[in-house]
């Protein structure tokens, strides 16, 4: 590196500096996220998910502090209480009889004086390490897709993960303990993953067909009102979601679409439709007169032209307005909890009755959010470009 | 719009192309547009003018009484002062950091991982944000990063989200800033690189170092943008219901989450109505702004 590139770069380091920090500030909370999604839930409760791979083996600290000045750090320090022995531990089914030896007197002396002694926790805490230490137990793994199943089959329970739990109780109420048949359960994260589809297809196409019949007939047919037209379909935009809500709330009560797939269709394209049709047409209107005139002459009618010469040619613009209608759904929570609510939850409103609940604690939730975002964030890094760009352009949506 | 005189078409055919389009968005759009507006002066189930809802000795609207309550009501002005704290920090802040990161991003060589990084959220549900930051935000500080942080330096570590109001909106905003910023963010970069290179170079031959660079030739420059930005996050904000909705911090209502309780939980169609018509009312205004900005930007083009 020679002189001039060395000091450039000693001039850039303060930028380099602040652009790294900004980025990991924005990165931080979705890797916590992320990380704690498979932690275990013991080690999410007793360390941080920055420590997720510093952490130790439960119980290493207590047996540090309590333990090790006397039995040393291999435990072998005493011959005769030689701690790494499964034989000697596997007489320590339980904590309290650990506890029971600390009142023992060896040649006179207590075994722990009574101010030195480990709580109960933490003497739970020391066994495990020690039948971990002795080969007895398996040390927990860092990582597990424990939470991930538990949620996908909505199993909330305190006590140990869905697996565990099948492995030792079998079936009980509505747990089947079959994965498929729990995992459509209505709490079910996974149903409510089936459920966002159902809901977000649809929704992201219907529109789009139906802004495509209408801006085709704005751009390339010739009628009085045109221009009005126009106007008042893509000034609807202006209109904020929760202005009608009540009345279509109330509509719905009256035909019985509250809590179906097609109320929230229907609502949904009314809503995508302003913003559809003006890029629609607005790209539509570009394509070349030629194109449409050679076809005509040749006497194809409108519907062929749309079919065959439109809609290929607009699919840059579909591509765009469907990944950014297919987003705006999905991630939709206002909808989908007022016309849908709990007959057909989706995957945000199950997470918001999770956040509510705490759902069985943070090593869960965490997953179920991570479930929840994880389709748009591989539909944000597969199609960026695509993405940004619908965004930016429907940053005036309604 | 071009017309082809080759064309020919029967009477109905454009009406007929245009129908589904027209019928979905009167029965969705148009309709319950105009309904509200008129179940906002009417009582709960729309039977009778909302001066029914008055109560014996008290002020009374008459069919204004929706309006008032949600005015002088307490839930109203606590909505409507989380609102204000909401727009007073979301839309300074978003602009200030996407200004500040599209400047610093154009000059480093991994630009586009660095703005990756900031738009993804952007990607994510609110309410995925929202778990996301409750986690941040946790009081246990072997659990949350903030706390850890406070604690690493000495500090006492809190129960963030059960600050006091209006100091638990701030923290909300926090997480609006965190989500929107990629989006002035990439909307200021673009405006930037438009900038001709032959004006900045200019600058700097005359001797501007990089601060008046900044301030007497791009922000000029990136003003109309500026303005645009901040009129559509004004917008953004305005609608701002997922996040406080699940967050349901004490007292951090705003106009959105205190008009959806009201629908949702309380059957309270009025009121939800008036609180709808406040809301359309701050927003249309500035939707006019921004729909004629993006007119002109598209002419001059
Ligand atoms: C003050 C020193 C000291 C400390 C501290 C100490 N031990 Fe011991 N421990 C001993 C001695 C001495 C023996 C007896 C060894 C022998 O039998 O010769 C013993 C024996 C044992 C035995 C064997 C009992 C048996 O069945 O023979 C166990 C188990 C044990 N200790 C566990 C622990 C645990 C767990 C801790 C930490 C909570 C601990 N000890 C802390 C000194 C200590």
């Amino acid at each position: 590196m020679n002189r001039d590139r060395f000091v450039m770069f000693v001039n850039r380091i303060p930028l380099n500096l602040a652009i790294i920090i900004l980025c990991a500030i924005w990165l931080l909370p979705t890797l916590g996220l992320f990380i704690t999604s498979f932690r275990p839930q013991q080690a999410v409760n007793e360390t941080g998910w920055w420590m997720a791979l510093a952490a130790a083996r439960p119980g290493t600290d207590e047996y540090q502090t309590y333990c090790a000045q006397c039995h040393g750090e291999d435990y072998k320090a005493l011959p005769n209480a030689d701690l790494s022995s499964p034989d000697l531990i596997a007489q320590y089914r339980r904590s309290i009889q650990l506890s029971g030896t600390f009142n023992r007197e060896y040649d006179g002396v207590i075994h722990i004086p009574e101010a030195q002694r480990p709580d109960a926790q933490q003497t739970a805490d020391i066994l495990d390490h020690l039948r971990i230490a002795s080969g007895l137990q398996e040390a927990p793994p860092r990582f597990t897709f424990a939470n991930y199943k538990d949620v996908l089959v909505g199993y909330s329970a305190r006590g140990g993960t869905y697996d565990e739990v099948c492995a030792a109780d079998g079936p009980s109420g509505t747990r089947t303990c079959d994965f498929w048949t729990d995992a459509t359960a209505p709490n079910a994260v996974l149903r409510g993953m089936i459920n966002s589809f159902i809901v977000t297809v649809p929704a992201t196409f219907l529109p789009i067909i139906l802004a495509g019949f209408a801006a085709y007939a704005l751009s390339w047919m010739d009628f009085n009102g045109r221009r009005v037209m126009f106007a008042a379909l893509v000034g609807l935009q202006i209109v904020p979601l929760q202005m009608v809500l009540v009345p279509i709330f109330r509509m719905y009560t009256d035909l019985g679409l509250n809590g179906t797939f097609l109320g929230v269709w229907l609502f949904h394209t009314g809503f995508g439709l302003p913003y559809a049709i003006y890029l629609i047409r607005n790209f539509v209107g570009r394509l070349p007169a030629d194109l449409f005139e050679s076809a005509y002459l040749d006497g194809a009618n409108h519907f062929t032209v749309f079919r065959r010469i439109v809609l290929p040619l607009a699919l840059p613009a579909i591509a765009a307005l469907a990944i950014f209608q297919f987003l705006w759904v999905w991630n939709d929570l206002l909808v989908a909890l007022i016309f849908l609510g709990n007959n057909a939850p989706v995957l945000t409103y199950q997470l918001s009755q999770l956040v509510d609940s705490l759902g069985g604690g943070w090593h869960r939730m965490t997953a179920a959010a991570f479930i929840s975002i994880a389709v748009p964030l591989l539909i944000f890094f597969a199609f960026q470009r695509f993405f940004v760009r619908g965004l930016l352009a429907g940053s005036v949506k309604g | 719009m071009r017309t082809l005189m080759v064309m020919r078409q029967g009477r109905w055919t454009p009406w007929l192309y245009m129908a589904p389009a027209i019928i979905v968005l009167v029965i969705y759009v148009a309709y319950p547009a105009i309904r509200t507006g008129l179940y906002s002066f009417q009582n709960n189930d729309g039977t009778a003018s909302a001066a029914v809802r008055c109560a014996a000795d008290q002020p009374c609207w008459g069919f204004l009484e929706n309006y008032r309550q949600a005015f002088a009501g307490q839930q109203g002005q606590i909505a409507l002062r989380n609102t204000a704290i909401w727009l007073l920090v979301m839309v300074p802040g978003t602009a200030l950091f996407g200004l500040l990161l599209a400047v610093l991003t154009d000059r480093v060589r991994y630009e586009a991982l660095a703005k990756a990084i900031i738009f993804m959220p952007m990607a994510i549900s609110f309410v995925g944000a929202a778990v996301i930051w409750r986690f941040v935000y946790n009081p246990d500080p072997s659990i949350g990063i903030l706390n850890a942080l406070v604690t690493a330096l000495g500090g006492e570590s809190r129960a963030w989200l059960a600050t006091n109001p209006p100091g638990n909106t701030l923290l909300l905003t926090v997480i609006g800033i965190w989500i929107w910023t990629g989006f002035t963010m990439t909307l200021l970069a673009a405006a930037l690189k438009s900038i001709p290179m032959e004006i900045i170079e200019a600058a700097r031959v005359d001797g501007a170092n990089e601060l008046q660079l900044f301030f007497r030739i791009m922000l000029p420059l990136l003003a109309p943008t500026i303005a645009v930005v901040m009129t559509t996050m004004t917008i953004n904000t305005l609608k701002m219901f997922d996040i406080v909705w699940v967050m349901k911090g004490i007292q951090t209502d705003v106009i959105a989450t205190r008009m959806v309780s009201e629908l949702y939980l309380d059957r309270n169609n009025g009121l939800a109505s008036a609180y709808a018509i406040i809301l359309i009312v701050l927003i249309i205004p500035v939707t006019v702004y921004n729909i004629r900005r993006f007119g002109v930007e598209e002419a001059e083009k």
